[in-house]
């Protein structure tokens, strides 16, 4: 069996990027939307901007198509600086997240508008744009108008229409925001076929973390004007290095302590908020008295009656809330500091042992290896 | 419940529609009777409809003939002519002028878009009247226009332009640029500009864009804009009686000569009649394609 190479150009110093950002800035008159971003995104990656509205992200992808200029910075794509290139002499296509289809031509005229720019030859245009009608399953609505068309199918013909054009980028401004829950969920995983079968780079902007983490070779989490942290999902998920992404992803338990001393790859933190320190691995040096964050995921612990067996970390606390979900029960555990944990328990028998319950005292342990030090 | 609801529905239209019909159905179905009579030199200068004097018994009089007259005198069929043709050119010029005005009122930054507005309209604020007499002193021989002109050397004999088809055209833009304006703006402000980007996305030059987008999806607002144009220029009489000339041949200035000079109120009635018919046929082919749009688009 042949080990199948994992797909990380971004770990290989020496790929050349596809896309690269070099100290981009955009302002809005007082406004700066985005602030010296650098980035490099590599051939046949998924990439997602991820962030809150307003963060950036959409005026990032927005230079990237050429509908915005830097105000200080350069924006390369295949080597070339496109900064002043206008959109229209781009090698990218965009994805509008209104779809932005021309409701005057038909499903084959928008797809084909984009050849006919080019001066393809009109045997070749039709070929072409049944090959990507094809490709995203809406042959038999060639001849419809968009305003004939649902949410789902307009959102393809958007794709087709980018498709056609065989960008070297294609961007994707919240694509599936407008489709309902169920059919956005299947569209995901399209879309991700759809990419992997034409091999063209496909950056995402998204505020929906679910959406980037399913879909993505690497995220970038902005917030205010700035990239926080790039990483593959894992990344970002597992080893955020800041208190804003391990804020932003997922659920996060934070604890502010301060070193304590420390040594063989592992820290001890004083938080007043647990009542007693705790160790947590940590590869680099930190001198004593320094103030860190440590954060654990709620999945990550264990609550239970009993005291937890040495080394493990824990402390103690009375349930304030608890829910079951059925797979798995969210219980929020509250210290006599105040602070609260939250902690998944995961449902792994139908019934026998007895699981804590309101009134009980818990206990809400973790393996030091489990936990991260945040200092920023 | 229901039928309170339905009352009250009533009672809202019913101002509006009483209004309609007795100052403009009843007054246009007078007109048509007038249309139908005989002319006789007396006061009212035409004969009833219905005899009910006469010893035979009550007798219908109608008179067709005054509708033949029309198609009988070519001056008649000249003056529709004219007036359609003098219509039509200043609907295309307002068009020309109207379409890059709303165009750069639309896409003007949202603060001075209501400034820009309101000098639109704001000829609207001084009578229409004295807005056309002002331009007589304009147009006139020893006018503004030709003092200008003169003074810059272009000219070295001024120019007749008063009394002419050209100041009647002038006259007619002027007066109802505005109503080509105001829908044209009204379609364009409202287009999603994401088109446009998605067009330029897809390798279509700013132009190129124009042409393929902006202009089929403003053709609603174009053929509002000319209507509201187009159909009282046909029927103008005030721009062509101060500002036209001996040769200026419109169906308005035709009307008021059958109707005050000639005192025919029946064929001065047969000729409104017609202009309606004329007037109302481009009206409703506009509701048509509006219809179908509205359709096309639900």
């Amino acid at each position: 069996m042949s080990e199948r190479q994992p797909f990380a150009p971004w770990t290989d110093p020496g790929a050349d990027p596809l896309i690269r950002f070099d100290r981009v800035t955009k302002r809005f008159g007082d406004f700066t939307a985005v602030e010296a971003v650098d980035l490099a995104i590599y051939q046949g990656e998924f990439f997602s901007l991820l962030g809150a509205s307003g963060c950036g992200k959409t005026t990032l992808l927005r230079m990237l198509a050429g509908f915005e200029t830097p105000s200080e910075g350069r924006i390369f794509i295949d080597g070339v600086d496109v900064s002043a290139v206008p959109p229209y002499e781009r090698p990218v296509n965009m994805m509008f997240q209104s779809y932005a289809l021309f409701p005057h031509m038909s499903v084959e005229q928008n797809v084909a508008f984009g050849l006919r720019q080019d001066g393809m030859p009109k045997a070749r245009i039709k070929d072409k744009v049944r090959d990507v009608l094809d490709l995203v399953r809406m042959t038999g609505f060639a001849g419809r108008r968009p305003h004939q068309l649902s949410g789902g199918q307009r959102q393809r013909v958007a794709l087709a229409r980018c498709l056609a054009k065989e960008p070297k980028v294609l961007l994707l401004d919240e694509p599936l925001a407008a489709l309902d829950r169920k059919l956005r969920e299947q569209t995901q995983l399209e879309l991700v076929g759809i990419q992997d079968r034409v091999g063209i780079t496909f950056v995402m902007v998204t505020h929906d973390q679910g959406e980037a983490m399913t879909m993505s070779s690497r995220i970038g989490v902005m917030n205010t004007g700035h990239i926080r942290q790039i990483g593959t999902p894992v990344d970002i998920y597992e080893y955020p290095t800041s208190r804003f992404v391990a804020d932003f992803i997922g659920a996060a338990n934070m604890f502010d302590g301060t070193v304590t001393g420390g040594g063989d790859g592992r820290l001890t933190v004083a938080c007043p908020e647990l009542g007693h320190d705790i160790a947590v691995d940590y590869s680099g040096a930190l001198a004593a008295g320094a103030p860190v964050t440590v954060m654990v995921r709620p999945e990550k612990m264990a609550v239970s009656r009993e005291r937890p067996v040495e080394g493990m970390n824990w402390t103690e606390g009375g349930i304030a809330d608890m829910a079951y979900l059925g797979d798995v029960s969210v219980y929020h555990v509250r210290l006599e500091s105040g602070h609260k944990i939250e902690v998944l328990r995961t449902n792994l028998r139908h019934s026998g042992d007895r699981p804590p319950d309101w009134d009980d005292r818990v206990f809400v342990s973790w393996h030091p290896a489990n936990a991260l030090v945040l200092t920023r | 419940m229901s039928r309170f609801r339905r009352l009250g529905r009533f009672l809202v239209a019913l101002p509006p529609y009483a209004w309609l019909v007795v100052f403009f159905l009843i007054p246009c179905l007078i007109v048509f009777k007038i249309s139908l009579s005989e002319a006789q030199q007396g006061i009212p200068p035409y004969l009833p409809l219905v005899d009910w004097a006469a010893e035979a018994g009550t007798r219908l009089r109608v008179n067709l003939g005054n509708y033949g007259y029309l198609f009988g005198d070519e001056l008649y069929a000249a003056a529709y002519l004219g007036s359609l043709r003098l219509a039509g050119i200043s609907t295309l010029c307002c068009l020309l002028i109207g379409y890059p005005a709303a165009y750069a009122i639309a896409r003007a930054p949202g603060a001075w878009r209501h400034s820009l507005l309101l000098l639109v309209a704001l000829p609207f604020w001084t009578s229409f009247l004295i807005r056309v007499y002002a331009w007589i002193g304009i147009l006139k021989t020893e006018g503004l226009l030709n003092g200008l002109l003169l003074w810059l050397g272009i000219i070295t004999e001024p120019l007749q332009i008063l009394q002419t088809n050209l100041a009647v055209v002038i006259g007619m833009v002027y007066s109802y640029l505005p109503f080509m304006v105001l829908p044209l703006y009204a379609n364009l402000e409202k287009m999603d500009l994401s088109l446009l980007e998605a067009a330029a996305d897809l390798g279509c030059r700013p132009f190129r864009a124009f042409l393929a987008v902006t202009l089929p999806l403003s053709v609603p607002g174009i053929i509002a804009g000319s209507v509201l144009v187009f159909v009282p220029a046909v029927g103008e009489f005030v721009i062509p009686d101060l500002l036209g000339g001996p040769d200026t041949l419109m169906i308005g200035k035709v009307l008021w000569a059958e109707f005050f000079d000639n005192r025919d109120w029946p064929v001065a009635s047969a000729v409104a009649v017609a202009m309606l018919v004329l007037l109302v046929a481009p009206v409703m082919v506009f509701q048509h394609i509006q219809h179908k749009r509205a359709e096309a688009t639900r």
